[in-house]
């Protein structure tokens, strides 16, 4: 097995920086993101890990620097080439399409974003929807509408839409924030059993336990720059990440 | 094909089937008049939803598509004497670049930016053909009709069925967007524009493609307005009238079906034609307003959306 240092990494972000007029939302910031790797990003609230995903989708450009996806320079690609490329998101506030019922949400991903090599024949849409919906644990509200989904089901069904784009990479954005912690469970469970599938995840929470239990590497960005990075353990012992949020 | 399909093809051979024979039995002009401009509505109203409707970018530019069509035709007609199928397929291809052109300019603001672009659209074009000599200028031209083709006995005739046909196409070609990935991504991006484009939907360029159907659409209605009236004239050929009784009549019908329009330009195409008979053509823009209001605040998803929550309702009571 090669050793993590020398692996390819799946995800590279090269020294991003990204202003809104005079305020500096990401400064300087690279990491790399391995193959199958359960990351989970922390940090207080405005400290940029929302515009680091958005970096990363392509919902906004980095000014300065380079986002590299599996070997491939992503920077000026626009979000739907970076989603049929193998990035995938959910959103911290929830949006799905509202016209639409849970099965036709993810129709639109496979119309649009599993094509190539992951072509999906008209004949096993509907079957490749419902096993993605089953696994999700929204089977059973596959033909309802949207409206009618309670915060948990919307979260679900975000990563469930997420998840028929065929990503290499699942960005989930505060998937839990606000839910109760027995449905923290059930989206983290959801989320631990997708990185068992081989597919490498982004986690952005603010809920600590959630963050401990998932993550293998954990990054803490505070007022746009990296100020500690490591495993959980590490991470949470640091000095300036405990400032960053008790305060001194 | 699936069932529907067959159901539709055979309603809409039946129509044209009737129509010609109509054009056949009918010796009178006058009803051919006073119905070709329902067709022509049923035309930019189905066109105009494709963009209002399934994409929810809603066009006030439809006189300027429109007004393009009429002196895309009255140009060839003048320059080269071109038959009336040459000018229908000029003017659509016109709209269509006009489409692409306005498209790219002005998909990428959203909402109500877009509207308003359009609106200058339509002025800045008819300020242009005003200053066209060629085509008449401000006085407006007078064209004479070529003879007719056989099997028609009169022009009016003759363009009518021409219409008729265009509303085939025109539906057919809306239908096929709606029951196809087009239409499921106009209808995503119409939800969440963000959220589609993470979800893989090329929201710009599907945006830009549904306003170069709906434009070459729009300017191929237009194209045989010229030979209808014999005459053109930039004031009535981008008169914005033709812009406010498209939307009204879209979104009256309802613009989540194809259905929708089409009921739409019938419903209040005749209603138009019938008070400026009997009373007056001033009275019916103030119906249209009346009507439109009655709409937005009582079915906001016009006559289609009734019709579905009548049989969701009767269904319901059934389960």
């Amino acid at each position: 097995m090669t050793p993590p240092e020398l692996e390819v990494p799946l995800l590279r972000i090269d020294a991003v920086t990204k202003r809104f007029g005079g305020f500096v939302a990401l400064d300087d910031v690279s990491v790399d993101i391995r193959p199958g790797e359960r990351f989970g990003l922390i940090g207080p609230n405005g400290s940029g890990k929302t515009t680091l995903i958005n970096c990363i989708s392509g919902a906004m450009h980095a000014e300065v620097g380079t986002v590299v996806f599996r070997g491939e320079d992503i920077t000026q690609l626009p979000a739907h080439i970076r989603t049929r490329r193998g990035i995938a998101r959910s959103f911290q506030i929830p949006r799905p399409f509202k016209s639409m019922t849970v099965a036709e949400n993810l129709m639109v991903a496979l119309d649009f974003a599993a094509i190539g090599d992951d072509f999906v024949v008209a004949a096993q849409r509907r079957d490749t929807v419902m096993s993605i919906l089953t696994q999700t644990g929204l089977a059973a509200k596959a033909d309802l509408s949207t409206t009618g989904l309670s915060q948990v089901e919307l979260r679900k069904m975000e990563l469930a839409r997420a998840m028929a784009t065929h990503p290499k990479l699942l960005i989930s954005d505060e998937a839990m924030a606000g839910l109760s912690s027995s449905e923290v469970d059930e989206v983290l469970d959801l989320l631990i059993k997708l990185g068992g599938q081989g597919i490498t995840i982004i986690m952005i929470e603010h809920i600590m336990h959630a963050v401990m239990r998932f993550s293998e590497r954990v990054m803490c960005l505070d007022a746009g720059r990296i100020i500690a990075i490591g495993t959980p353990d590490e991470v949470m012992a640091n000095q300036r990440v405990q400032e960053a949020y008790l305060g001194t | 094909m699936s069932r529907n399909s067959i159901r539709f093809w055979i309603g809409a051979t039946f129509f044209l089937v009737a129509v010609a024979l109509m054009t056949q039995l009918i010796s009178n002009e006058y009803p051919f008049f006073a119905a070709y401009g329902i067709l022509q509505f049923i035309v930019l109203a189905v066109a105009w939803s494709i963009l209002g409707g399934y994409a929810g970018y809603v066009n006030f530019g439809t006189s300027a598509f429109f007004g393009v069509g009429v002196y895309t035709a009255v140009f060839l007609f003048k320059a080269t004497g071109a038959p009336l199928g040459v000018q229908i397929a000029a003017a659509a291809l016109v709209g269509a670049l006009l489409g692409f052109a306005v498209g790219l300019l002005t998909l990428r603001m959203q909402g109500i930016f877009f509207s308003i672009a359009t609106i200058a659209l339509t002025i800045v074009i008819e300020t242009s053909v005003t200053n066209w000599r060629y085509v008449g200028g401000a006085a407006g031209i007078q064209l004479q009709r070529p003879s007719v083709m056989a099997p028609f006995h009169s022009y009016v005739q003759m363009l009518f069925f021409v219409q008729a046909f265009m509303v085939v196409l025109a539906i057919a070609i809306a239908r096929y967007i709606q029951n196809s990935w087009i239409g499921r991504g106009l209808q995503a991006l119409k939800d969440d524009e963000v959220a589609a484009e993470c979800t893989g939907v090329p929201t710009l360029r599907l945006k830009v493609l549904a306003c170069v159907i709906s434009g070459a659409l729009m300017c191929a209605a237009g194209a045989p307005a010229a030979m209808y009236l014999q005459y053109a004239d930039p004031s009535s050929a981008f008169n914005l009238n033709y812009s406010v009784s498209v939307l009204a009549m879209s979104l009256i019908g309802g613009t989540a079906h194809w259905a929708g329009p089409v009921v739409g330009a019938i419903l209040l195409g005749s209603t138009q034609q019938l008070l400026a008979v009997t009373i007056s053509s001033e009275v019916n823009v103030l119906v249209l307003g009346i009507m439109l209001v009655l709409f937005v605040v009582a079915a906001p998803q016009g006559i289609i959306g009734l019709v579905r929550r009548g049989r969701r309702h009767r269904t319901g009571d059934k389960a």
